[in-house]
């Protein structure tokens, strides 16, 4: 039997598709066609059923042969997409029919994915580009099996559309709106996050070099940053709505408090970060306190600017959402996701929601990239 | 002595310079509805006056501080407990979603990095999702959470504690992955020396090395798990919780209600965080840390 390595995932995924084909139909379609052959119905999966299992089966038998790593993975790749491609697409029209198999079927076909993901990470390529190319399909594949179970779970069984919208009709509320969105992120995103954003983490800075500069401000500031940072400071955005009025500057001015003190507290530390030896150079040159600075100083608690700057991108969206709950023109994305709840449309308030997940992603991504460009020389950067 | 001259003077000082600036910001921003409601009134005020009038308006756009001090030790001591306009009941009603909230998110927390430091498929698939999530506004999804529980029954404490689960255990996550790898290749070493199974280094090991990893992010996650019960709070209608003090202040513009319920929910923030930190402390004590 040494040609034969078995894994548990794949022989329980074919124990499951046996038990499937065990159980006969599919949905309840095809269990009331099986009861009475004479009559004419209408079912899914109608001569698709044996392929499906079939292949399930066969990516299973495969990828236990003594295979390459890489030939098992694409089979296993190839035979679970496949499967759970035929299971959504033949439930068209059927939604809410699908019996046990169905779901047996998809948690084979999802044991299969497993199977691949897990062969995957064993792989150690020597080459970098293959490195970073498993580096981004392995969690690819985990996110598109969360897609693919979440569309599958809610078509099969019938999840009432309130509950939870499949992603195929997020996707297609997304497609049909753009408009919408297109206003409600320049609303919220362009005039409130970016400009709050802007001021808030700026105005942090230039208090850290002030603070820095005056040691007494430095010691009465520090805790103060730190236990402002555990309040609820986003209880303040009715008393900005108040002060500001409804439209996008009362947003701005919530997100500039959120963003505030984080960058203080960590560019204090930061600029506490450069070495005893470093800063003795630079006397030895003697350069005073702005050269300092500028040349030794801020370059060191670069790492620290811009952690700051992803918490504060995220800290951003979070406060131009949640202050836009209360109380807005009737345009942004927290005043679409809270009537559109009310009104029941949850498929336009996940659509909402996948654009801020999208926003956020791409805001923290592009201070990602910056910080990679300005601390090039760090070694957590350098030694990837 | 020593904290006392650099910690505790530029502290207070700075704190004083704040209640200073704060008065002096409430004369200014509320000195313009004073002097309508003065011409109204055909009265003339003097300066002296128009400060005292504009520190002591019913709806004022900025409550001096006395204001707020005042109507905090009103609705917190003078009130009966059970009343729901007693900030005590209502800060219960938050911390009680928080504290549950909390206790789920860390536990489901420590699961998912235990899954994470010993699987590696879901250290090579799950933990890119749980970093990029941390970029999503996860804030956005608590009124749909709220709402659509409701509609198929579920309401009260559970929604308001989901959202809490949600906020505080990423932070719980994320800290453990770095604690349960925080031992040394040594220190592993010595236990495959000792033939250790995976159980009793993981036990022996890696759980002790994760502690100050676990309560520094269990900081984190307390104080994120309070904001995010006082979030769930907002879309329900305002019933009851420091949340909802604060959005039937906005609709009714009762400035000293919002501040007074924001230092209440500041006051449970800090103690939240306080408890955490000395529980922090009795473990590592208990287990038998030194001072550093």
């Amino acid at each position: 039997m040494n040609w034969l390595k078995p894994s548990w995932q794949a022989l329980l995924a074919i124990v499951l598709c046996l038990i499937a084909a065990g159980l006969g139909a599919m949905s309840t379609p095809e269990a009331a066609a099986l009861a009475d052959p004479t009559a004419s119905y209408d079912y899914p999966y109608f001569g698709l059923k044996t392929p499906m299992i079939g292949l399930a089966i066969l990516a299973g038998l495969i990828s236990m042969t003594r295979i390459s790593a890489l030939a098992e993975a694409v089979v296993l790749f190839i035979g679970a997409h496949l499967v759970a491609w035929m299971l959504i697409s033949g439930i068209t029209g059927f939604e809410g029919t699908a019996l046990a198999p169905y779901f047996l079927l998809l948690a084979a076909a999802w044991l299969l994915a497993w199977r691949c993901v897990a062969v995957l990470s064993g792989l150690r390529p020597m080459a970098s580009g293959a490195r970073m190319a498993l580096r981004l399909i392995i969690p690819a594949i985990f996110g598109a099996w969360i897609l693919i179970i979440w569309e599958a779970v809610t078509r099969g069984a019938g999840v009432p559309f309130i509950l939870l919208p499949p992603p195929s009709a997020i996707g297609a509320r997304i497609a049909s709106s753009l408009p919408v969105l297109g206003a409600d992120v320049r609303q919220t995103i362009f005039k409130a996050v970016i400009f709050g954003y802007v001021v808030g983490s700026g105005a942090g800075f230039l208090v850290a070099i002030a603070a820095d500069r005056v040691p007494f401000l430095r010691r009465g500031l520090l805790p103060i940053g730190n236990m402002v940072s555990a309040l609820p400071i986003i209880g303040v955005a009715p008393i900005m709505v108040m002060w500001f009025g409804f439209d996008w500057p009362s947003k701005a001015a919530v997100v500039i408090i959120m963003t505030f003190f984080p960058m203080l507290v960590n560019t204090v530390a930061g600029l506490a970060a450069s070495g005893h030896m470093e800063r003795d150079l630079m006397r030895t040159y003697a350069s005073g306190y702005w050269p300092t600075l500028l040349k030794l100083r801020l370059p060191a608690a670069a790492p620290f600017i811009f952690n700051a700057l992803k918490i504060n991108s995220t800290l951003a969206m979070i406060g131009a959402i949640v202050a836009e709950f209360f109380g807005t023109p009737v345009v942004g994305m927290g005043f679409r996701i809270s009537t559109e709840v009310g009104r029941m449309n949850i498929d336009m308030v996940w659509a909402e929601i996948a654009v801020a997940a999208l926003a956020g992603s791409v805001f923290y991504g592009v201070v990602a990239l910056i910080e990679r460009a300005v601390t090039f020389w760090h070694p957590s950067v350098r030694g990837g | 002595m020593d904290t006392f001259r650099d910690k505790l003077i530029p502290v207070t000082s700075i704190l004083l310079g704040v209640v200073v600036l704060w008065y002096i910001f409430a004369v200014i921003l509320n000195a313009p509805f004073q002097r309508d409601l003065d011409r109204r009134a055909n009265e003339t005020s003097t300066f002296s006056e128009l400060i005292g009038k504009t520190l002591s308006q019913p709806k004022p756009t900025l409550p001096a501080p006395h204001q707020v001090a005042v109507n905090f030790f009103e609705n917190t001591f003078l009130r009966p407990i059970t009343s729901n306009r007693s900030l005590v009941y209502n800060a219960w009603v938050t911390l009680s979603s928080t504290l549950l909230g909390f206790a789920f998110g860390t536990a489901l927390g420590i699961i998912i990095a235990v899954g994470i430091v010993h699987v590696a498929t879901l250290d090579r698939s799950l933990m890119p999702w749980i970093i990029a999530s941390q970029t999503i506004p996860i804030l956005a999804v608590a009124p749909m959470i709220i709402v659509v529980l409701g509609a198929i029954g579920i309401s009260g404490l559970i929604p308001k504690a989901m959202i809490s689960t949600y906020l505080s255990f990423f932070p719980v996550t994320v800290g453990m992955v770095k604690g349960l790898r925080s031992p040394e290749l040594m220190h592993l070493d010595l236990m495959h020396t000792y033939n250790a199974s995976v159980s009793q280094t993981f036990w022996k090991l890696r759980v002790p090395a994760s502690v100050p990893f676990l309560f520094t992010s269990m900081k984190v996650a307390v104080a994120a798990s309070l904001v995010g019960a006082i979030v769930g709070e907002l879309p329900t209608g305002a019933v009851a919780g420091i949340g909802a003090k604060l959005l039937a202040g906005a609709y009714y513009s009762q400035s000293i209600d919002i501040w007074s319920a924001l230092v209440a929910g500041s006051v449970v923030a800090a103690l939240l965080v306080m408890v955490v930190g000395i529980a922090g402390r009795l473990v590592d004590r208990a287990m038998g840390g030194r001072p550093a």
